[in-house]
C-alpha cells in the first residue's frame, strides 16, 4: 500500500482550466439567473469606487461633502457600502479563491510575458489597474457590467462600450507587445 | 410567479437574505472566471495577439447564453423585461472611457472582475492591478467635477436597446446576434489555428450542435415575440394593506392583492384633486403631474408644473418614465374628465410604470373644487364627454390663480389617502453604477 501524503488546499495537483465554450455557458447561465432573480446583472467596478467612497468617508468625511460624484454614494446617512454590487464583489472574490483551491491553482506566483522582471509586470498591472478603473467609472461600468451585462440585455450603449474596449485594447497592443510576447 | 423576485431587487438590512443572494450570484460569477482560465494575465493578453481567443470565446458565449434565456423568459410572460436593469446609453463618456479600458487591458492584463479571480488564487500582478484600480476609482471620483456637464449629459439616450434603434423585433436582434457570434468564433479559431498555431482537430467535436442549439433558441425567441400590452396588464397585482383595529389587541392587519382592474373598479387608482395638491407638500413623495389632453387644451388652462404629454405620444415617454425619475415619483395622469387618463393609466401600469394615480374627475374637478370663485372661468353646459366643462375668455395656461392654489389658503384639506408609494427598484445602484 502506498501512503500517499494528505493534500492541502495549496498543494493540490493543479487542473486544466475548463474549455473557453463551457466556461462561457456557465458564465451565460449565472448571469441569466442574476437577472431573473434580482433584476440586476453582474459587475464589480462599482464596487471599487463605493469601497472607495467608503474610505473617504471614514478619514475625511467634509471630503465627501465638497465632491458632488461621492456624494451620490456617500455622505448624510448614506452607507456606501449599501448595495448589491458589495456582496457580489466579495461573493466574486471568495468564489475565485474556491475555485483556484478545488483546482490546485492556489499559488504565490506572478503571471507575466518571458522577457520582463516580476517588478516590470507588477508596476504594469498597477498603472493598468488606474488606467482600466478611470475609464470603467468614465463608461459607467466596466466589462463586467457594461459589456456582459449590458450586452445580454441588448442596451444600445452597452454595445458601443464593448466595441470600444476591444477598439483601445487591440489599437494598443501592438506597442506594448514586448511586455507579452 | 412574476421575474424579478420584488424582494431581492436590492440589498436591504430589513432582509439579510438580499446579501446572501447576491453573494451567492458573486460567488458563481467568480468561481466561473477563475475556472475559465481569466486568473492568468496571459490568456487575458493572448487574446488581443491572435494566439488565443479565450476572452472572445468566454464572452461571447456567455452574453449570447444570457442574452436567449432572458428575452426567451421575457417573451414567455415569466421575466418582466422593464423591471430588468438596462444600462443607459451615453454615446461621449461610454466611448471615451470604453478606449481608456482598452489601454488598461492590455497595458495591466485584467479587467476588474477577472483582477478578483487573479488576486483570490494568489497572483501578485492580480493585486496590484486592483490596487491599482482602487486608485484609479478614486482620481475618478475626484476629477468628475471638471468634466460633469459632459459627462452626464454628451451623447445622453436613456433606456435604449439595440431593437429599438434599428427599429426591428427584438428576436430578430436575437437571432443577428447569435449569428454574429458564431461567425466570429469561426473567425476566432481560424485566427488561433494561424497566429496561435492550434491544432483545431483536437477540439470538441459538439461544438456544431452547441451552434445549432443556440440558433433554434433564437428563432424560438423569434417566434415567441414580446408579450403584448394586453398581457402585461393583465398581469399587473397591486398590494394593499387593511388595518382593522381592535380593542384590546393589537390591531389586525390584512394585505389585499388588486388586479389592475380592481384598483379602477375599487377607485384605489384615483386621487382627489386635495389630495393632488397636497402631495406637492409631502417631503418623501415628488410628484409629477402629466397632462394628457391634446395641446389645445393644456394652453387654455393646466395646473402648475403639469407636463403636457398628448395621449397619442405617451409610448414615447415611457422609457424617459421608467428610468428618469427618482424611486419616490408619483405619477398623476389627468384628462379633462377620466377618460383618456384612465387610458393612459392602463398603459402605463402595463408598461411596469410604478405608482401611478389618475386624477378623480379631472382637470374639470379640479377647477370645480379650486377654482369655484373664479368668475372669469364659465361652466359650459355644452362640453361632452372627456372635454373641458368650462370656456375661457384666453390660452392663459397657467396663469389662472386656480392653477397654483395657495398653500395658505388651502392648509387644512380633507381626503382619503391613495396614494401609497410602492418600493421600485433603485435604477440608479443598477449596472456597475
Amino acid at each position: 500500500m502506498t501512503t500517499q501524503t494528505r493534500k492541502s488546499i495549496f498543494n493540490r495537483p493543479e487542473k486544466a482550466y475548463v474549455h473557453p465554450y463551457f466556461g462561457g455557458i456557465v458564465l451565460g447561465v449565472v448571469l441569466f439567473l442574476a437577472f431573473l432573480l434580482t433584476g440586476n446583472g453582474l459587475g464589480s467596478s462599482g464596487a471599487t469606487s463605493r469601497l472607495d467612497a467608503a474610505l473617504v468617508d471614514a478619514i475625511s468625511p467634509s471630503h465627501v461633502d465638497n465632491n458632488p460624484y461621492l456624494l451620490k454614494m456617500a455622505g448624510g446617512d448614506k452607507n456606501p457600502l449599501d448595495d448589491w454590487i458589495v456582496p457580489v464583489f466579495f461573493g466574486a472574490l471568495f468564489g475565485g479563491f474556491t475555485s483556484g483551491a478545488f483546482n490546485g491553482r492556489l499559488k504565490l506566483t506572478t503571471t507575466k510575458g518571458p522577457n520582463i522582471s516580476d517588478r516590470t509586470r507588477w508596476l504594469m498591472a498597477f498603472l493598468g489597474g488606474v488606467i482600466f478603473l478611470y475609464g470603467a467609472r468614465m463608461a459607467r461600468g466596466c466589462t463586467s457590467g457594461q459589456a456582459l451585462s449590458g450586452g445580454a440585455t441588448l442596451s444600445a450603449g452597452s454595445w458601443v462600450v464593448m466595441f470600444a474596449i476591444f477598439g483601445g485594447a487591440y489599437g494598443v497592443a501592438y506597442f506594448v507587445r514586448k511586455f507579452w510576447l | 410567479m412574476n421575474f424579478p423576485l420584488p424582494s431581492f431587487i436590492a440589498v436591504s438590512a430589513a432582509n439579510p437574505w438580499t446579501y446572501v443572494l447576491f453573494g451567492a450570484i458573486g460567488f458563481a460569477f467568480g468561481f466561473t472566471l477563475e475556472m475559465s482560465g481569466f486568473g492568468d494575465s496571459r490568456k487575458l493578453a493572448a487574446q488581443f495577439y491572435f494566439t488565443e481567443m479565450t476572452v472572445l470565446k468566454v464572452m461571447f458565449t456567455a452574453i449570447v447564453v444570457a442574452m436567449v434565456l432572458l428575452f426567451g423568459a421575457a417573451g414567455l410572460g415569466i421575466l418582466d423585461f422593464s423591471q430588468v436593469w438596462v444600462n443607459p446609453t451615453y454615446l461621449a463618456s461610454g466611448i471615451l472611457g470604453g478606449l481608456i479600458m482598452g489601454v488598461g487591458f492590455i497595458i495591466g492584463g485584467f479587467c476588474p472582475t477577472t483582477s478578483l479571480a487573479s488576486a483570490s488564487t494568489g497572483k501578485i500582478d492580480g493585486m496590484f492591478f486592483m490596487l491599482g484600480g482602487f486608485v484609479g476609482a478614486f482620481l475618478f471620483g475626484e476629477t468628475e467635477q471638471y468634466f460633469t456637464n459632459w459627462y452626464n449629459n454628451a451623447g445622453y439616450y436613456g433606456r435604449v436597446t439595440l431593437d429599438q434603434v434599428f427599429g426591428i423585433p427584438v428576436g430578430a436582434v436575437v437571432v443577428l446576434v447569435i449569428l454574429m457570434a458564431l461567425f466570429m468564433f469561426w473567425g476566432g479559431e481560424q485566427l488561433e489555428r494561424i497566429f496561435g498555431n492550434k491544432d483545431l482537430s483536437k477540439e470538441p467535436k459538439i461544438r456544431p450542435i452547441g451552434a445549432a442549439v443556440l440558433v433554434v433558441a433564437a428563432l424560438a425567441v423569434f417566434f415567441i415575440g414580446s408579450p403584448s400590452l394586453e398581457q402585461k396588464y393583465n398581469k399587473v397585482k397591486f398590494t394593499r394593506t387593511e388595518t382593522i383595529p381592535q380593542e384590546n389587541a393589537d390591531p389586525i392587519v390584512n394585505t389585499l392583492i388588486y388586479s389592475a382592474d380592481d384598483m379602477l373598479a375599487n377607485r384605489l387608482a384615483f386621487v382627489t384633486p386635495a389630495e393632488a395638491f397636497k402631495t406637492k407638500y409631502i417631503q418623501s413623495l415628488n410628484p409629477v403631474y402629466l397632462d394628457v389632453r391634446p395641446e389645445a387644451d393644456y394652453n387654455l388652462y393646466h395646473i402648475e408644473n403639469a407636463v403636457n404629454v398628448p395621449l397619442d405620444r405617451l409610448a414615447e415617454v415611457i422609457p424617459v418614465l421608467l428610468t428618469e425619475p427618482p424611486a419616490n415619483t408619483v405619477f398623476i395622469l389627468m384628462s379633462n374628465d377620466e377618460a383618456a387618463a384612465v387610458q393612459a393609466w392602463k398603459t402605463l401600469v402595463a408598461s411596469s410604470v410604478q405608482n401611478v394615480y389618475v386624477l378623480e374627475g379631472g382637470v374639470n374637478n379640479w377647477i370645480a373644487f379650486f377654482g369655484k370663485d373664479d368668475k372669469t372661468l364659465q361652466a359650459n353646459p355644452n362640453a361632452g364627454s372627456d372635454q373641458l366643462g368650462y370656456t375661457f375668455p384666453a390660452a392663459l395656461g397657467n396663469r389662472y390663480e386656480s392653477c397654483d392654489p395657495n398653500p395658505q389658503e388651502y392648509e387644512t384639506l380633507e381626503f382619503e389617502t391613495k396614494i401609497i408609494l410602492q418600493l421600485k427598484r433603485d435604477k440608479s445602484g443598477g449596472g456597475c453604477g
